[in-house]
């Protein structure tokens, strides 16, 4: 036991100490799952990590997942919820479609794409801050809405991605490069969490909205800051995948690759309650789909199963980790 | 009004410095409910005054003036001596006017360094606006130190916390970030004996060390002719009753209540 009463002791704990594994018990725990589950599909069938195929395969099914979910977490730690990124992700890249048919540079087509996306952000953010809906509702409502613009502008049909073979490839076109992105923007965004104010404050608003405020924070700021990140990381998701299918697709993304990221979040050890979560976390939650989706085709099971033990799987992973997680909160340290 | 004596006049302070605060026939009404009705009070440097009462009294809505957050339908505010009307939260703040509320505004999941800086992070210089998490970390334990503060680690999540350990951060808080004149709101509620003991300890200490002046809102009347150097009755919006702890005693406070609430129904029944 040690000693409340020893200064020195309190201070030396005070001063330097690098990162520990205790910081990182959540996602360690989830690697853990991962690499389990990895094993098992793996020993399963000889194909399913060690071949280039599946790997690839298995990296296109992450990254989008997973950049939706890191936008999705800054919002749930915050006490919000984002519906609409999934017609986020279809509404972006049509934009970015006109603006290059109107003989803007690519990379200028890419920004309006971004920036439309953004603008449902902003919405979303200014409707649930301002005239105070729950986010659940408000972008509820934006979800059909913007499925419906997509759907209008775009006329129903698919149009082929706009570019160069060079860009394109650079954009998702390429077997890796969405994974690539993926680790860097989940790079930022877990700097941007943990080590900014931005993200400081973003957890105490959604530890504490009330005191938050009492202690000067802008609350309301950062909610609607978060609903435009989210927004932004949905249009570019549905950028990266338009150019990896090389088909601009008003179809594409939808509630699946939502729910689909707010499952990963959940399962990475972000709680819906905000207050805490991780984009680590959320990343290797997304990986833990993946291997689901990917290992259950690889040893052959039909269609109409797969959704049964997918389901089952992630509310297994949840409770998991919810009640482990509380239980090792609860023990002494 | 009832038939109640006017309580008599605060004793004139002992220092020849002006007095922290000073509240003249303050008045707050909203709409047609008057919560305050012509308040006075004073508060010395280095005095803790304890505000006794109960729910409707005026209490609460006395704070939220002196905290800025209300500002007074009529009256005037002192600090330092001078008049000032405090316009905002951030305005009384500046004048290092800080106040623990009940809820304590702490974020539950964050660790106790961060909640101690929560809002005046440290940052690191450099391109980018990095938080210095090392530089926090090491203020915090030592001014909880220095303080007489312990936890086993500023690391630990504030939801880790006692009651009464989760009061001393919040009071620490306020502290470190520079008061001068601190409101604490019902700082002992929901509090065992052994804990309410460890804060009031904190609360004198930091009156000693730092010559913090401290108004406390305040419900156990035993609690508070202990620890405050005068207490102030309030009853619906008014103040009733005004003394030294030390020329008081908790019969004597039952006896003022009791007596105002008797007149009270007398004044109901006609």
């Amino acid at each position: 036991m040690d000693n409340v009463n020893d200064s020195s002791n309190v201070r030396r704990r005070g001063i330097a100490r690098g990162p520990r594994l205790a910081d990182w018990a959540a996602e360690l725990r989830i690697l853990l799952v991962a690499v389990l589950l990895a094993a098992y599909f793996e020993f399963s069938n000889r194909d399913f990590l060690l071949t280039s195929a599946s790997l690839e395969n298995l990296s296109q099914f992450v990254a989008p997942v997973a950049i939706i979910a890191f936008g999705e977490i800054m919002l749930m730690i915050g006490g919000d919820i984002d519906l609409s990124v999934g017609m986020v992700f279809a509404f972006a890249p049509f934009l970015m479609v006109f603006a290059a048919d109107a003989g803007a540079p690519m990379w200028i087509a890419v920004i309006v794409g971004l920036v439309a996306a953004g603008v449902i952000g902003f919405v979303n953010g200014a409707v649930t801050v301002w005239l105070r809906l729950p986010s659940f509702v408000t972008t509820l409502g934006t979800l059909f809405l913007v499925n419906g613009i997509t759907l209008t502008i775009s006329h129903g049909t698919p149009v082929p991605a706009p570019g160069s073979p060079t860009f394109a490839a650079i954009m998702g076109a390429w077997g890796y490069s969405e994974i690539l992105w993926t680790i860097g923007i989940a790079i930022v965004m877990h700097i941007l969490l943990r080590h900014t104010r931005w993200g400081l404050h973003t957890q105490a608003s959604g530890a504490n909205p009330v005191g938050a405020s009492e202690a000067g924070i802008r609350v309301n700021r950062l909610r609607l800051g978060n609903f435009i990140l989210a927004a932004l990381l949905a249009g570019l998701t549905g950028i990266l995948e338009g150019f990896r299918i090389t088909s601009i697709d008003p179809q594409a993304g939808g509630n699946q690759i939502t729910f689909l990221a707010i499952a990963a979040a959940v399962i990475g050890g972000t709680p819906l309650t905000g207050g805490s979560g991780t984009i680590v976390g959320g990343l290797i939650g997304a990986a833990v789909l993946g291997i689901l989706n990917d290992g259950f085709t690889l040893i052959g099971i039909n269609a109409f199963m797969f959704n049964i033990i997918l389901g089952a799987a992630i509310l297994a992973a949840m409770v998991f980790n919810i009640h482990v997680a509380r239980l090792g909160r609860r023990g002494p340290r | 009004m009832t038939g109640v004596e006017q309580p008599p006049a605060a004793p004139p302070p002992s220092s020849q410095q002006p007095l922290a605060l000073r509240g003249e026939q303050l008045v707050k009404r909203f709409g047609a409910v008057t919560a305050l009705d012509g308040v006075s009070f004073t508060l010395g440097r280095g005095e803790i005054l304890g505000i006794l009462g109960d729910n409707g009294a005026g209490k609460s809505t006395l704070v939220k003036i002196l905290t800025g957050f209300h500002q007074p339908t009529s009256g005037a505010m002192y600090v330092n001596g001078d008049e000032t009307l405090l316009r905002s939260v951030d305005h009384a703040r500046s004048l290092g006017i800080e106040c623990v509320y009940q809820d304590l505004a702490l974020a539950n999941s964050l660790s106790i360094y961060h909640n101690m800086f929560l809002n005046r992070e440290i940052v690191r210089r450099g391109p980018l606006p990095l938080l210095d998490h090392r530089a926090m970390r090491e203020q915090a334990a030592e001014f909880l130190d220095e303080i007489g503060v312990h936890v086993p680690s500023v690391d630990l999540p504030v939801e880790r916390l006692s009651g009464g350990q989760r009061q001393a951060i919040a009071v620490a808080r306020a502290v470190h970030s520079n008061a001068k004149i601190l409101l604490l709101d019902e700082p002992l509620a929901a509090m065992g004996a052994r804990e309410a003991a460890l804060i009031i300890d904190l609360i004198v200490r930091l009156k000693e060390k730092s010559g913090l002046s401290i108004i406390m809102i305040m419900h156990n009347y035993a609690q508070t002719l202990d620890i405050a150097d005068r207490i102030m009755l309030m009853q619906r919006g008014r103040v009733t009753y005004e003394q030294q702890s030390a020329q008081t005693s908790v019969a004597e406070l039952m006896d003022i209540v009791r007596r105002e609430y008797r007149a009270m129904r007398a004044a109901g029944a006609n």
